[in-house]
Order: C-alpha cells, then sequence, then structure tokens
C-alpha cells in the first residue's frame, strides 16, 4: 500500500491593483464613475476626520474609549461599496468607514461613544447589525442569516468583518464551516491590521497567509492589498457575486494596519517601533487614493479643500446635535428597556425603584 | 387525547409547529437521520426536510450563532444542545448575543429562538451528561428559562416558547423523558409562559420544584398528608425566569412554611433567590426559616452514586417535619 498525496495542491492569489505612488494597473481597474470615486473618497476622508476629533473628544472627557480605523479606510469602503441596500452588514468594532458607506450619522456615534445606548439608531427596514464586541462571535450570525436568506429564496447576501486575532477563534472556524457546508451566501472579510491589540499575527498563525485558510473549508479564499481600495473592491465584487448567484462563501484577508492606537485606552508604543508605523503611513490609503484622482483630474487643491471644510462642518454639526441630545438624555430607566418584548413585574419594580432614588437596586421595597 | 411521555410530547409539539409555521427549524447534532439521541425530533426530517431539520456540523458555538442569524433574518430556529453540559460551548452565544441583541439594537431586532436541552441526573449517564444548572441561563437578562415537569406542560409550554418573540432556554428534565405517561390533548394547547403551576394545595406548607424534582416533590408531599395528615402546596415552576414569585408568596404567605427543591448545588442556587425573596417580602408571615434541599457543592459523581446526590422524597419529607417542627 502506497503512501499517496491526496492534495490540496494550493495557492493563493494576491491583489493589487493602486499601488502605493498611486500608479494602477490599467488591465485590473474596473470602471467607476466620477460621483462612485468621490463618494468612496469623502467616505475615507470622513472617517479619518471622525476619528480625529473624536480622538480629542475622548482626551477631554466628552466621549469615551472607542476603536480607531485609522489606515483601514480602504478595506471597509472598498468591500462594503459592493452590497445592495437589501444586504446584510454584520460588523465587528471598528468598521467607522464601512457603517458611514451603510448610512450611520456621525451624531449618532457620538452619542454611543458617550456611554448612550441612545446612539444606536438603526434605520427601519436597515439590515446593519450592530457593533459585536466579543472577537470574532459575529461572523456565526453572518453564517445564520445567510442561510435563512437562501431558504426565503431571496438573493440577498451577508457581508462580516473581523481582523487577524479573530481568525484564532473558534468561531472563525465554526462560521466558516457552516457557511460552506450550508451554501451559504456570506462574504468573511478579514481586516489584517497586523495586530490583535499588542498581539502580532505571527503570534496568531504560522500560515503563511490568513486566506488560505480558506482552502481547508472548501471555499475560495483572496489576499489583497487591503490599502488598495481598488483590490478590496475587485475581490469583493467577485465574492458577492460568487454569493448571491452560486450560493458560496468567500474568505478575503486585507492586507492593512491599524495606523492608530488598538482603542483610545491602548498605547502602542509599548509594542510596535515608530519605524514600522512610518513604513506603513507612507501606504496610506487615502493618500493613494488621492493621487490617483488628482491625476485624472477628479481632485484638485481647491476641491479637497471645499471637501475638507464640508466634512469639518458636517463633523461640527454631528457634535453639536449630539451634545444636545446628551444633555437632555432620558434618565437611568432607560437601562430597563428593550430587555424583552414586554417588562416583567420584577423589572417593573426595580425600574420604578430607580425612579425613587438611583444608585444600586434593593429587594427590601 | 393520547397518553405520551414527554419524548412524545415534545416531538408531538415540534411536528405540529413546524407543519403550521414554515419559519420553524430544527437543527443539532443528529437532530436529522438519526431523530436526536433521546428520539426528541423523531420522524421530522422525513416530514417537514432537511433544509428545516439539520443535521449539523459537531459545534455547539456554531449551532447556536448560527440560530441568532437565522433568527435575525425572519427564522424561528429550535436548536438542540445534545446535552446541557455541552451548550457551555456555545455560551458566549447566548449571554454575549442571543440574550442582548434586542436590547443592544433598542428593539429594532429580536432573537426567537428556543435552545433545547436535556439537564439533570437520574439515568446513570457520563461526566457532563447530568448536571443541573440552570442559575447559569436564570441569571441573564434578556433570557427565558422554561423548564417542563410532564408531557403535556412540555408540550404546551414548547409550543409558546417556539412563539414567543425572545430567546427562550428549554430545560428538559432528561429523567422525566420516559419515566411516566400522561394524557395529552390532540388538538393544540399553549401554556402561557411565567406562571407557576399548583399541583396540590394544603396549609401546612410549601414545596417549591421543578423539572423532575416536581414528581418528587409531589410524592414527598402525598406520603406526607398520608403519614402525618399535613397538607402541603406543591409549587410547580414551569419557567425560572421570569420567576413568578407571586405565586410563591401568596401560598407562604397562608402556609409560614417553605421548602425549595432543586438538583443544582446548594450554594448559589435557585433556592438562595427564592428564600431571600421570601424573607424580604413574607418576612412576617414565614413561621420557620425557608429551607433548601439540593444538591450537594461537589460535581456530579459518576452514575455510581448520582442517587446519593439527588435529592429524594425521603430527604424532602425529613427536611420538611424539620421545618414544620421548628
Amino acid at each position: 500500500m502506497p503512501r499517496t498525496p491526496t492534495g490540496p495542491d494550493f495557492s493563493v492569489d494576491y491583489l493589487s491593483i493602486l499601488d502605493e505612488s498611486g500608479e494602477a494597473d490599467q488591465d485590473l481597474l474596473p470602471d467607476f464613475s466620477e460621483d462612485q470615486l468621490l463618494k468612496g473618497f469623502r467616505t475615507m476622508l470622513l472617517a479619518r476626520r471622525f476619528d480625529e476629533r473624536r480622538l480629542k473628544l475622548q482626551r477631554s472627557g466628552k466621549i469615551g474609549t472607542f476603536a480607531p480605523v485609522n489606515g483601514q479606510e480602504a478595506a471597509q469602503v472598498g468591500t462594503i461599496s459592493t452590497l445592495r441596500e437589501d444586504d446584510w452588514f454584520v460588523p465587528s468594532y471598528r468598521e467607522t468607514a464601512a457603517n458611514f458607506w451603510r448610512g450611520a450619522k456621525p451624531a449618532d456615534m457620538l452619542v454611543f461613544d458617550a456611554g448612550y445606548n441612545e446612539g444606536i439608531v438603526i434605520p427601519e427596514g436597515a439590515r446593519n447589525l450592530p457593533n459585536a464586541v466579543p472577537v470574532g462571535t459575529q461572523m456565526l450570525q453572518a453564517a445564520g442569516i445567510g442561510y435563512a436568506a437562501r431558504l426565503a429564496g431571496s438573493d440577498e447576501v451577508v457581508m462580516t468583518y473581523f481582523g487577524d486575532g479573530a481568525t484564532s477563534q473558534g468561531d472563525f472556524h465554526e462560521a466558516l464551516n457552516f457557511a460552506s457546508v450550508f451554501d451559504c451566501p456570506v462574504v468573511f472579510v478579514c481586516q489584517n491590521n497586523q495586530y490583535a491589540i499588542s498581539v502580532p499575527v505571527s503570534r496568531q498563525t504560522r500560515s503563511k497567509t490568513l486566506a488560505q485558510k480558506a482552502i481547508a473549508y472548501g471555499i475560495d479564499g483572496i489576499q489583497v492589498d487591503g490599502n488598495d481600495i481598488f483590490a478590496c473592491f475587485v475581490a469583493a465584487n467577485e465574492a458577492v457575486r460568487r454569493a448571491r448567484e452560486g450560493k458560496r462563501p468567500t474568505l478575503i484577508e486585507c492586507v492593512t494596519y491599524r495606523l492608530e492606537m488598538h482603542t483610545t485606552a491602548d498605547d502602542p508604543s509599548r509594542y510596535r517601533e515608530d519605524e514600522e508605523v512610518e513604513k506603513w503611513r507612507k501606504r496610506d490609503p487615502i493618500e493613494r487614493l488621492e493621487i490617483f484622482l488628482r491625476d485624472r483630474d477628479l481632485m484638485n487643491d481647491d476641491r479637497l479643500k471645499s471637501m475638507e471644510d464640508e466634512i469639518a462642518a458636517a463633523i461640527d454639526a454631528a457634535w453639536q446635535d449630539a451634545e444636545g441630545r446628551i444633555e437632555k438624555a432620558e434618565g437611568p430607566q432607560a437601562m430597563f428597556d428593550h430587555i424583552l418584548d414586554g417588562a416583567t413585574d420584577e423589572l417593573i419594580r426595580q425600574k420604578k425603584q430607580m425612579t425613587n432614588g438611583y444608585g444600586g437596586i434593593s429587594g427590601y421595597g | 387525547m393520547a397518553e405520551l411521555t414527554m419524548v412524545e410530547a415534545i416531538n408531538l409539539a415540534l411536528h405540529q409547529e413546524m407543519k403550521q409555521d414554515d419559519k420553524v427549524v430544527v437543527l443539532g447534532e443528529d437532530v436529522g437521520r438519526d431523530g436526536g439521541i433521546f428520539r426528541v425530533t423523531k420522524d421530522l426530517i422525513e416530514e417537514l426536510g432537511e433544509d428545516r431539520v439539520i443535521d449539523t456540523p459537531l459545534a455547539e458555538s456554531g449551532i447556536l450563532g448560527f440560530s441568532i442569524g437565522m433568527a435575525l433574518r425572519g427564522l424561528k430556529p429550535v436548536p438542540e444542545m445534545q446535552f446541557s453540559g455541552f451548550s457551555y460551548l456555545g455560551f458566549h452565544q447566548i449571554e454575549s448575543h442571543a440574550s442582548r441583541l434586542r436590547w443592544r439594537t433598542r428593539g429594532h431586532f429580536n432573537v426567537p429562538m428556543v435552545v433545547r436541552m436535556p439537564y439533570g441526573g437520574g439515568v446513570r449517564a457520563l461526566e457532563h451528561h447530568s448536571e443541573s444548572r440552570e442559575v447559569f441561563y436564570a441569571h441573564m437578562p434578556g433570557l427565558k428559562l422554561v423548564v417542563p415537569s410532564g408531557p403535556r406542560n412540555a408540550r404546551s409550554l414548547l409550543i409558546a416558547a417556539i412563539r414567543d418573540p425572545d430567546p427562550v432556554v428549554f430545560f428538559e428534565p432528561k429523567a422525566s423523558y420516559r419515566a411516566f405517561r400522561e394524557e395529552v390533548p390532540d388538538e393544540e394547547e399553549v401554556a402561557e409562559i411565567g406562571p407557576a403551576g399548583i399541583l396540590r394545595e394544603g396549609d401546612g406548607l410549601t414545596i417549591v420544584a421543578w423539572g423532575a424534582m416536581t414528581p418528587v416533590a409531589l410524592a414527598a408531599a402525598e406520603q406526607l398528608a398520608e403519614d402525618s395528615g399535613i397538607e402541603a402546596d406543591v409549587i410547580d415552576l414551569t419557567t425560572l425566569a421570569p420567576l413568578d414569585f407571586g405565586t410563591i408568596a401568596q401560598s407562604v404567605k397562608r402556609t409560614g412554611r417553605c421548602v425549595v427543591v432543586h438538583e443544582a448545588p446548594l450554594t448559589y442556587g435557585p433556592g438562595g433567590e427564592i428564600a431571600a425573596r421570601l424573607q424580604e417580602e413574607a418576612f412576617l408571615s414565614l413561621k420557620a426559616p425557608v429551607a433548601r434541599i439540593a444538591g450537594p457543592d461537589v460535581h456530579m459523581p459518576y452514575f455510581a452514586r448520582e442517587k446519593s446526590y439527588l435529592p429524594t422524597a425521603d430527604r424532602i419529607i425529613e427536611v420538611s417535619r424539620a421545618v414544620l417542627n421548628y
């Protein structure tokens, strides 16, 4: 009985279209309208400027800790922009740019960042899930949504986001496995931003790529330059088509970098060198798209200034709106809302007690 | 009307509910072709097809997380955990997501799913197959915990749980799966989640139990009446969350004495919560301290010793007498 290879014999593609200097591969570059390009650029810039403002607000104690998106804007906008409105967005907790693309309002996010659940505003009928904080747990829900959509005979698809750290979770394995076994129309978008707080991706896996993990589940996987919005778009577009038409999931690894801290409570100088950060700053996803747009006369100093001014004004207005809402926010009794479909007798009793005085609840009285 | 075991009654509920609502799906390990290792899902796959009766990969978190997604997209999933002792591999999906999504989205989404799981001892099973950890689930806001005590309420409560808009953990006392039969009407019967059952009335004392302990408590009460002429209220808590404390309080205000029986370990067990609430709300009615009869604070022993672990009718009688003579 000989010992024979059973396979698989695999390779994983790496896709790059727009390089660091803003040069695009003309053969791979899809057709975009001017509006599409500028909308993508504006969403990325808004996310960047929004985070810069949030950092100031956080440092001055106006809002709580949050997870900056800086550096990952292309990975998010490139992928999320391939969805239809009736498709599903299942995020982790750093998807600010993708959230903006899906219609999230900066003012709502600021109310949320200030610690109020009133900031979670999902428009009627919208298929946007809220932040999922426990790493990697949301991917299974994406798979289940995909199953139900297929069973309903709908052609909607599901896009779920997570990071390199999440690929170490058991739920990552279970989600890709379930999605494949049950032919779920799901696009798994891994933003490999190189760190899970302080732990580098080399400590998460010895796999050469994260994308190759797809092979084990019998699904397609591709690695893309995650700071290249066009590569992210093309890979996601292919994956969405595969999901919509073929009911098959895909794993996309966007190789990117978290330019800022994990959250505002984190000090990245403890675990990475400035030179490394500087190297990645040169690969900034927004700068390279700006060069591309300038080369095609879609952007110039005047246009950029007016876009920057408009974004700054929008963020000013958002904070003004948020501050007003925070001042007028309901008292602590709001914590009792939406626990169950109807409040239980005990919840009503506790809520009443809190109305009469704050600081915990007693069974006595 | 037929005499059914609890397994048959739950199976009937699933058949009836799945036939009349095509949003209901069943999923789990061995629930399809095998009909479930206890045969609770027997013949469902033949009747309703493998799209709705789903043999999943062996992964509890996968089953629960997948079910949450199904619920978000309009289905009413009824996932099965093969044993409650394996549900911890998916515990975070219930704690972090199923119980919170309504709250986290301020009502935009809800998660109408029923997680069925056999729990409890008494069937000479292996390690991790016999625990009684209802507090894990009763302690979570946003989640309901239902525990039937017999075939008839197992059927009517399961239908109610499937129709509930919130996530329900459905604890099935496996010791009662085939221990006795009950008349179960052919026509649909839907219970209300929440209200406790009063199985027996008396002024001597109140005995509170649920699941497989309910028939034991009832037997003890009958024996007590026969031996000593002391009549006990027996309250069957078919829902542990939300807790129908009103029924317990009403009874104890009349009897002045209460014994709580559960398989779960004594310390931090559900009996502690009931006792605390009684001393808060019925203090002046109490003629004796509230007694708890529970499993000891040890791991569920291997089955040769499980009879020593589980509360018995004799122990309930002994403790009831002590409470009566206090």
